[in-house]
């Protein structure tokens, strides 16, 4: 059950002794999430419950259930359409059953959030054990080349603030974003900071400023980004799911569909350094760093300061942006480094990526575990040791 | 609804017209036929009941039935622009 | 009666190229001045009405009309419908969809939607086939017709759209055919007006796929069979049991007042707000 809160005390600063779950709804809420459509899905369940529950008590807040995932996500892009900032929360088969509205809303620019509690796979797999096998299914799910910006946490606190950052990234760049967590990270419990409202960066969608005439909706600029009104605000335009032209009329003009794939593609790329996030720990003068995103950064956290006790100069980059790869950040310590090790809870959907950026500049160690059981900071420190 | 055969004029916009043939087969009074370019075309606009029929079902938003009397004051107008 | 259709070109986006996309004879475009009419006839604005539709030959009306419009997913529009009208209930949603759209691919969001009892207006433009992707059966191709998936005629038995969404507990559920413009005025027109989940049925023909193979001449044919076979509601119970069964009814079939999803939700957040004073 979430936590009560008293109304007068929201926004101050305060701290929550909270679960992963619990900590992306205080996020969302921070963020201006007013709009959530879900379906009961272990292990993201506690998302809904909790939006149920706070959501009718917010001035304009929507929450609810649909029939299925596909209806959920089918659901919220019509309130962000509507206006709302909107999300929706699942897990591994509701992942897979909204693929088809994550490519809709890529291919129509609808800010959204959807939430990814990842679970052991394929197929039923593990509901209830942790896995971070849909990594590339985020960047890659949907059908047709699309850009997309996927994020990941590794502690309650960080479920709170790259909820922030995933509805913030959304609004700037019109894009859905993937929020990837994992069984251990959702059902864990800590004490967080819940910062207070006035100080934290909050972005909202840009709108039109013009008059409704001179609105083109998908017009070229040099953010890449065009304004988004909100349906009933007097900007009548056309929302399709067909490759369209700049008033958003379908067309299968060569030079109309690559005008549009090319700013699709080139918001997300220009905009690379604001949406890269990442983490160093004791990098400075590492001559092996860990790679690791989600619950096993947190392993790979420990293992590093225990090699770093027994004589091995380790460091540790945590990478919360998944998509975009961040490839300068990793291409430096590649070059830094004798070695990189990628340890994480699939057969190597990161690492690949990795290994594609290191082009056989350093050594590229993976360490994998597939059976719905977290990889220890022991393992880590031993494959750390041999490296 | 007006009743009054002479007072109306049906007009059909060729380049919409997809020829379906909808209006001329359910015209009352016969007003209407496919012309050999196998658009809708006036054959006898005095027999017009002005029921709308054709207006109502053209899928094509092709036809438009007018009263003279409309059609005239128009035409006050435009002159008094004009003026 | 005059100015019917400068009304409509009123309506219509003018940076559109018309004639518009759908085949000659096709009825989607009389269901299209209708729907026109009726916003008209009840003063909605433009700005205020949402026109959601699906993927499909219904789903390319949305897009020739000036008001705001959402070309959707494969069966999905009802969902999106969902959203928008949850997001935004002074917003007047309309969902136009197909017959295979809304029942096949659609037909679990369809249950939903009108279980639920969202304020929209569903128009379910039924041709009996799929037409964008060349002819193929759908859920409502009748017993024994020919399509390119049934070049044998269907085996399956068809849905009755009416019958289902009365069972899904649609309050209100009319069916009319593109032929019978005034009484498709009339239902579009109160279903507009009504809050709650609306279900308007529209019979519309499709010669170039549905008709061509099911010998039907022409386009004007497939009217022709409308006329004969459709009857008023109220008149079909005096007809004898055996032809009952051969026609097809139309008219309001149900109109009932239930509140609808966001009139509840709304009553729940007023309750409490007023708990929280």
């Amino acid at each position: 059950m979430p936590t009560k809160v008293k109304k007068n005390h929201r926004k101050e600063e305060r701290s929550l002794f909270a679960l992963g779950n619990e900590a992306v709804v205080e996020g969302a809420l921070l963020a201006g999430c007013s709009f959530f459509a879900g379906y009961p899905i272990t292990p993201s369940t506690e998302i809904a419950e909790i939006m149920a529950e706070r959501l009718p008590r917010l001035p304009d807040g929507v929450f609810i259930q649909m029939e299925d995932e596909i209806a959920s996500l089918g659901a919220v892009i019509g309130a962000s359409l509507a206006g709302r900032k909107s999300m929706t929360a699942t897990s591994g088969p509701g992942f897979s059953l909204m693929q088809e509205h994550i490519g809709y809303a890529s291919m129509t620019e609808v800010p959204l959030v959807i939430v990814n509690v990842m679970r052991g796979g394929p197929s039923t797999g593990l509901p209830t054990s942790p896995a971070q096998g849909d990594v590339q299914q985020a960047r890659w799910g949907t059908h047709g080349d699309h850009p997309i910006i996927v994020l990941s946490a590794s502690n309650v606190q960080e479920c709170l603030d790259m909820t922030v950052r995933a509805f913030n990234l959304s609004e700037k760049y019109r894009s859905p974003v993937i929020l990837l967590l994992d069984e251990i990270t959702a059902h864990t419990r800590e004490k967080i900071q819940i910062p207070n409202r006035e100080t934290y960066e909050i972005f909202s969608r840009i709108k039109p400023s013009m008059p409704p005439e001179w609105f083109v909706p998908y017009e070229e600029s040099m953010r890449g980004v065009p304004p988004m009104p909100a349906l009933g605000e007097g900007y009548r335009f056309h929302v399709t799911g067909l490759t369209h032209d700049v008033n958003g009329y379908p067309t299968s003009r060569p030079e109309e569909v690559e005008k549009l794939m090319q700013r699709l593609f080139r918001k997300i790329d220009q905009f690379f350094y604001d949406i890269q996030i990442i983490e160093e720990t004791a990098c400075e003068d590492a001559e092996v760093v860990v790679i690791a995103y989600g619950c096993v950064a947190r392993s790979a956290h420990l293992a590093v300061l225990q090699a770093r006790e027994l004589g091995t100069r380790a460091g540790l980059l945590k990478l919360k942006t998944l998509f975009p790869f961040p490839r300068p950040a990793v291409e430096r310590f590649i070059r830094q480094c004798r070695a990189v090790i990628v340890p994480e809870m699939n057969m190597g959907q990161m690492s690949r990526e990795v290994k594609r950026v290191n082009n056989g500049l350093s050594s590229v160690r993976t360490l994998n575990r597939i059976d719905g059981q977290i990889i220890t900071p022991a393992e880590i420190l031993k494959v750390l040791q041999k490296a | 609804m007006a009743k009054d055969k002479q007072q109306v004029v049906v007009s059909i916009y060729p380049d919409w017209c997809k020829g379906c043939g909808i209006c001329a087969a359910f015209c009352p009074g016969e007003v209407l036929e496919l012309g050999p370019d196998g658009k809708a075309r006036v054959v006898q606009g005095a027999t017009c009941r002005n029921c709308g029929f054709c207006e109502h079902h053209c899928p094509d938003f092709a036809i438009v039935v007018k009263t003279k009397r409309r059609i005239a004051n128009n035409r006050e107008v435009d002159h008094a622009h004009e003026g | 009666m005059a100015e019917v259709t400068q009304l409509i070109h009123h309506y219509l986006r003018h940076n559109k190229r018309f004639p518009h996309v759908l085949c000659p004879g096709c009825g989607h475009g009389i269901v299209l001045g209708s729907l026109v009419r009726s916003v008209h006839q009840l003063g909605l604005t433009k700005d205020e009405v949402v026109l959601v539709a699906g993927i499909g030959c219904s789903g390319r009306i949305a897009v020739y009309v000036d008001f705001n419009t959402v070309h959707t997913t494969h069966g999905r529009t009802l969902t999106f419908a969902t959203g928008i009208k949850m997001a935004n209930p002074r917003l007047k949603v309309i969902a136009v969809m197909g017959d295979g759209d809304a029942l096949s691919i659609g037909g679990n969001h369809f249950l939903h939607a009108a279980r639920r009892n969202i304020g929209v207006t569903a128009l379910i433009l039924n041709n009996n086939i799929y037409g964008m992707t060349g002819g193929q059966s759908s859920s409502t191709t009748a017993e024994n017709c020919y399509s390119t998936t049934s070049p044998y005629g269907q085996q399956e038995q068809s849905f009755d759209i009416v019958e289902l969404a009365k069972a899904a507990g649609a309050p209100y559920v009319a069916r009319s055919t593109v032929l019978h413009v005034k009484l498709l005025d009339r239902i579009i027109t109160t279903a507009l007006a009504r809050p709650g989940f609306n279900l308007v049925e529209v019979l519309t023909p499709c010669h170039t796929q549905f008709g061509r193979k099911n010998k039907f001449k022409t386009t004007v044919d497939m009217y022709k069979w409308y006329k004969k076979n459709a009857i008023p509601l109220d008149s079909l119970s005096k007809l004898p049991q055996e032809e009952q069964n051969q026609r097809t009814p139309i008219g309001i079939f149900v109109e009932e007042n239930r509140p609808s999803l966001e009139e509840r939700y709304a009553a729940i957040t007023c309750r409490l707000e007023e708990a929280s004073k």
